[in-house]
């Protein structure tokens, strides 16, 4: 068996001085669980927050253009945040803020073979329970389209006039059950005031870009014209794609169809948000990653500092070593090694550590540690010992290189 | 028969440049030493006995002169070769006796072995030359810092002599041996240079000198009487 006599030198230097060894480990220990967990929680957050995202990603949100290109977030229920106006059929084509019939068959000719094509009218209300007052969105659908996109949990879709079905959360707050009652309008602003009675509750849906039904009361298109006025004036069209494959292919039928001449509709889509969301928490991710990056610095220079000291400490003996045949070389790597093996020794127990911090992090973190046991998160792992180790012998080096330097006859007389 | 001496210095000075003035531990020697001489080197302390065997190990550079080991001249060899040289041609017992701590005895005395056959030694060469200079089993387990003067004295004799030199140069071997002891040493220093060994050995001794062939004698770093 070979005995390599250099490491056995190292290892047993580490041991002599095994606080001062450990101290050091522990630098990197802590440097690679930070790195490690912070990039596991990145990653998981960007998964998790990407997942939910693409769930709505393969829908369209068709608005008239108005010219300002309209925020992303804006065109919820919260726009028209002041007191119903009736919509007047008389204002001026260029600043119409709705599509219109004829548009909405266009873009179903364009669209329709790819999916869901609906239109959606939408406003924001004040309503009252009981005594309970509060604002909600109100959305206004045709009812073969409320058939068709619309979930129930409790109860059934409206089919008369005066019943509406409404979202979970709303439901919640206002402890609406079925055969409850609201009213909506507001009576003091001199609107007419209408009761609806809530003959189902919704399924939850979570966020989403078309139809923000969670939060909202959604009654037939004719219920809705009654009390905001505007038939066949729609807020704005859903495209539902089926495949998602296709979603840029409907983007070009559609601007092909209406927006040849002069840009008559705005299309939104999700990827736009989905970009920017996983920018953000790319950008997150880093930030806190430079953070723990600089736990590693401060690893990195204690392991310096414990090399240097080890270097100090045995100057003679690197002289004896010298004098007696021990090339230069040797002395690097035995100096070498040991920043090797501190390093090592750190990173491995720095990858256990940081997965199960790691995991808990994630858990508190992101909320479900669902995605932990990907490629993607779990990958931090070896990255950040291999930074770790990296690190170790980066800082090994200098004092390597002045060991392997010394004059052998000054480092004899050294005391 | 001699051809080529194993040491020639020519004119060898070492000077030691100090703040408060350069410090001459070699002052223009002139020495030839021939393969196969047991020479002593002599004088009082100070005189540069060390700094001689320093640059006769190529442990150390001169600042002026040419210094020749086996014919080569030292200042025409790199670092590596010279490093090869003590650790294959020469063995040196240090004043200091320079054990390496993290050792034990037995490995102290394997490591140049190791170091020159890249492997541990089978042959049981360690052990024979650690009975050789009376170092038992059980105290070869021990690091430098658990044995006695003349214990370490021993080891590093044991340690010179593990890669079988041609070369064995001995600074003050036996200082820190009893006349017993010593006496063992030196017999083994004898034996070594009648196999044909070159042995130049630094002593204050007179009865340790009168061993050898042909005493050196050095003052002030200068031959003295010749
Ligand atoms: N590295 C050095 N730096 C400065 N001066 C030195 C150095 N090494 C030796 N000297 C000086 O050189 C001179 C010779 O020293 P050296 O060690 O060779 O003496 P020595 O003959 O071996 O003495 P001793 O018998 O006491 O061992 C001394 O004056 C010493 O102070
Ligand atoms: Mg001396």
């Amino acid at each position: 068996m070979k005995k390599d006599i250099i490491l056995q030198l190292s290892v047993r230097s580490i041991r002599l001085n095994f606080l001062r060894s450990v101290l050091a480990a522990i630098g990197i220990v802590i440097g690679v669980v930070a790195i490690a967990s912070m990039g596991m929680m990145g990653a998981n957050m960007t998964m998790s927050v990407t997942e939910q995202l693409s769930a709505m990603a393969n829908v369209l949100v068709v608005k008239a253009d108005t010219g300002g290109g309209g925020g992303f977030f804006g065109g919820g229920p919260g726009e028209s945040s002041g007191t119903i106006s009736k919509k007047t059929s008389s204002s001026s084509v260029s600043t119409k803020d709705y599509i219109t019939k004829s548009e909405f068959d266009d873009l179903l000719r364009a669209a329709g073979k790819y999916g869901t094509v609906y239109p959606l009218y939408q406003t924001s209300d004040k309503i009252q329970v009981g005594d309970n007052q509060g604002r909600a969105a109100i959305y206004g659908m045709r009812e073969d389209d409320m058939a068709s996109v619309l979930i129930v949990d409790q109860g059934e879709l409206p089919k008369s006039a005066g019943s509406v079905v409404v979202g979970p959360t709303l439901a919640d707050r206002q402890g609406l059950t079925l055969g409850s009652r609201i009213t909506i309008g507001d009576a003091t602003k001199n609107e007419s005031v209408q009761k609806f009675r809530v003959v189902g509750i919704l399924k939850q849906k979570g966020m989403s870009m078309d139809l923000n039904s969670d939060n909202g009361i959604i009654m037939p298109e004719k219920s809705y014209v009654g009390i905001v006025g505007g038939m066949e004036q729609y807020d704005q069209v859903n495209v539902i794609v089926s495949d998602i494959k296709n979603i840029n292919t409907t983007k070009s039928a559609i601007t092909d169809q209406l927006n040849r001449k002069k840009n008559v509709v705005s299309i939104q889509d999700s990827s736009r948000m989905l970009e920017s969301i996983t920018s953000t928490v790319g950008t997150l991710t880093t930030f806190v990653m430079a953070i723990a990056g600089i736990s590693l610095l401060v690893a990195a220079i204690s392991i310096f500092n414990v090399m240097m000291m080890s270097v100090t400490e045995r100057i003679r003996e690197i002289g004896i070593l010298r004098s007696i045949g021990t090339q230069k070389s040797e002395i690097r790597r035995m100096f070498l090694y040991e920043a090797i093996i501190l390093g090592l020794v750190g990173a491995g127990i720095g990858a256990i550590m940081s997965v199960i911090l790691g995991w808990l992090v994630v858990l508190a973190m992101v909320g479900t540690t669902d995605y932990f046991f990907t490629y993607q998160s779990l990958i931090y792992v070896p990255v950040s010992m291999t930074i770790g180790i990296a690190i170790c012998i980066f800082s090994g080096v200098y004092p390597a290189w002045r060991a392997a330097n010394l004059d052998p006859i000054e480092a004899l007389r050294a005391e | 028969m001699q051809d080529i001496p194993v040491i020639e210095l020519n004119d060898v000075s070492k000077i030691y440049p100090l703040l408060s003035g350069d410090v001459v531990a070699l002052d223009h020697l002139s020495i030839r030493i021939d393969r196969g001489e047991f020479v002593a080197i002599m004088g009082p302390s100070g005189s540069g006995k060390s700094t001689l065997l320093n640059q006769i190990g190529g442990l150390d550079v001169p600042t002026s002169g040419v210094l020749k080991i086996t014919g080569k001249n030292i200042r025409h060899m790199s670092d590596i070769e010279l490093t090869d040289l003590r650790l294959n041609a020469i063995g040196y017992i240090f004043q200091k006796f320079n054990l390496i701590p993290l050792l034990t005895a037995y490995e102290n005395v394997e490591y140049p072995y190791i170091l020159k056959h890249r492997d541990n030694d089978t042959t049981g060469r360690v052990s024979r030359l650690l009975a050789d200079v009376g170092i038992d089993r059980k105290m070869a387990e021990h690091k430098p810092a658990e044995l006695s003067g003349g214990q370490q004295q021993r080891v590093a004799v044991a340690r010179a002599l593990v890669n079988d030199p041609d070369i064995l140069l001995c600074d003050e071997p036996t200082g820190n041996l009893d006349t017993k002891t010593g006496g063992q040493i030196m017999d083994m220093l004898t034996d070594l240079n009648r196999q044909g060994r070159t042995v130049i050995i630094v002593t204050h001794d007179p009865l340790v000198g009168e061993r050898a062939e042909r005493i050196i004698r050095i003052k002030d770093g200068k031959v003295e009487g010749s």
